[in-house]
């Protein structure tokens, strides 16, 4: 099967899975998800996985690390987010930022 | 024209409904940048229907994961909801057929976080909350995705336009909200820094995944969290 199917053949799954796991809290018992523990691993899941993706986004090319527009980028992102500029602006205003330096030829 | 006025539960169920169409934008370019075509991106979208798990996709697909790896990273960026579902439940009961399956597709940071901000003793104040923002999310949500995903196919190539400098923004946008803590913060570091350490020794998508086991060694003891919903995608 081609790579183009197998991304179908993921994204059916991840459809499923998301719903399975939607719907299984409307269905189990109160206290079988609700363990302190279990409550802390899930609330740090969220944390660590986005935190992990922006990392490898933002400073690997294929598997090395790399630092190029993209750092200024971000650096550029973070103050904005920090001065709680919404979301758009923030995507939008780091990618004018990398794209402008690729241009001047930096990156 | 009174008829248009809503009432304070129903306006927020829409506010926030066209604020998460500035995400949905995003994701949609960013998903065509990232090698799905616009058939993939609209069933991704409307099928998984959560913003972080569809973020994380991406995100690895884009790196050049395999489609497996970006299947792990969404299904556990989307454990959130099932905890959702348990605090609606008792809200939302009796659910069957059809409405128990737009219910729980429609259970998401969003719809939980309205329906849980109105008062405890006006459950019906709760129920409208969930149905007006999940269904207004999904619409809006999608539309915009869709646009996304159709401007993105205009765009040449995505370097050039700073697409993968504009991902990158996502997460950290994504995140912030969740970073007040020390606690959180000193998780995402060491989520940074292992999936950093392992991208030359692992194939891509894996050293995210692995990002996973942070999240284990940090919950495995310590004080006792809620686990608490955002009026935004994640």
């Amino acid at each position: 099967m081609s790579a183009y199917m197998w991304l179908w053949v993921a994204i059916a799954a991840a459809g499923l899975v998301s719903w399975l796991t939607k719907a299984t809290g409307h269905l189990v018992p109160e206290r079988w998800l609700e363990h302190p523990r279990v409550l802390r691993i899930a609330s740090y899941l969220t944390v660590a996985l986005l935190f992990a993706l922006f990392a490898v986004q933002a400073f690997t090319t294929g598997r090395s690390l790399a630092f190029d527009a993209r750092v200024a980028a971000v650096a550029v992102a973070a103050v904005l987010l920090w001065r709680r500029a919404p979301f758009i602006v923030v995507v939008i205003a780091a990618a004018g930022v990398a794209a402008a330096l690729r241009a001047l030829g930096w990156g | 024209m009174r008829s248009l006025r809503l009432d304070p539960v129903r306006q927020q169920a829409v506010s926030v409904s066209l604020a998460t169409g500035a995400y949905g934008l995003s994701l949609g370019a960013l998903a065509v940048a990232a090698g799905l075509d616009f058939w993939q991106t609209m069933a991704m979208s409307l099928i998984v229907f959560s913003g972080g798990s569809q973020f994380a996709f991406v995100g690895v697909v884009g790196a050049a994961g395999s489609p497996w790896a970006a299947l792990g990273t969404s299904a556990l960026l989307g454990v959130r909801n099932g905890f959702y579902g348990v605090a609606l439940a008792p809200i939302l009961r009796p659910m069957r057929g059809w409405r128990f399956v737009w219910g729980a597709q429609v259970t998401i940071d969003e719809s939980t976080a309205v329906a849980l901000a109105q008062p405890a003793a006006d459950p019906q104040a709760r129920r409208t909350g969930f149905w007006w923002t999940g269904v207004g999310v999904f619409v809006a949500w999608n539309a915009l995705v869709g646009v996304g995903a159709i401007a993105g196919q205009y765009i040449g190539e995505p370097q050039a336009w700073g697409l993968d400098a504009a991902a990158a923004a996502a997460f950290l946008g994504l995140v912030w909200p969740r970073l007040a803590t020390r606690k959180a913060q000193a998780v995402a570091a060491a989520a940074a820094v292992l999936a950093l350490a392992l991208t030359p020794v692992l194939p891509a998508g894996l050293p995210i995944l692995a990002a996973a086991l942070v999240a284990v060694a940090a919950g495995w003891s310590g004080p006792a969290v809620e686990l608490e919903p955002t009026e935004a995608p994640v």
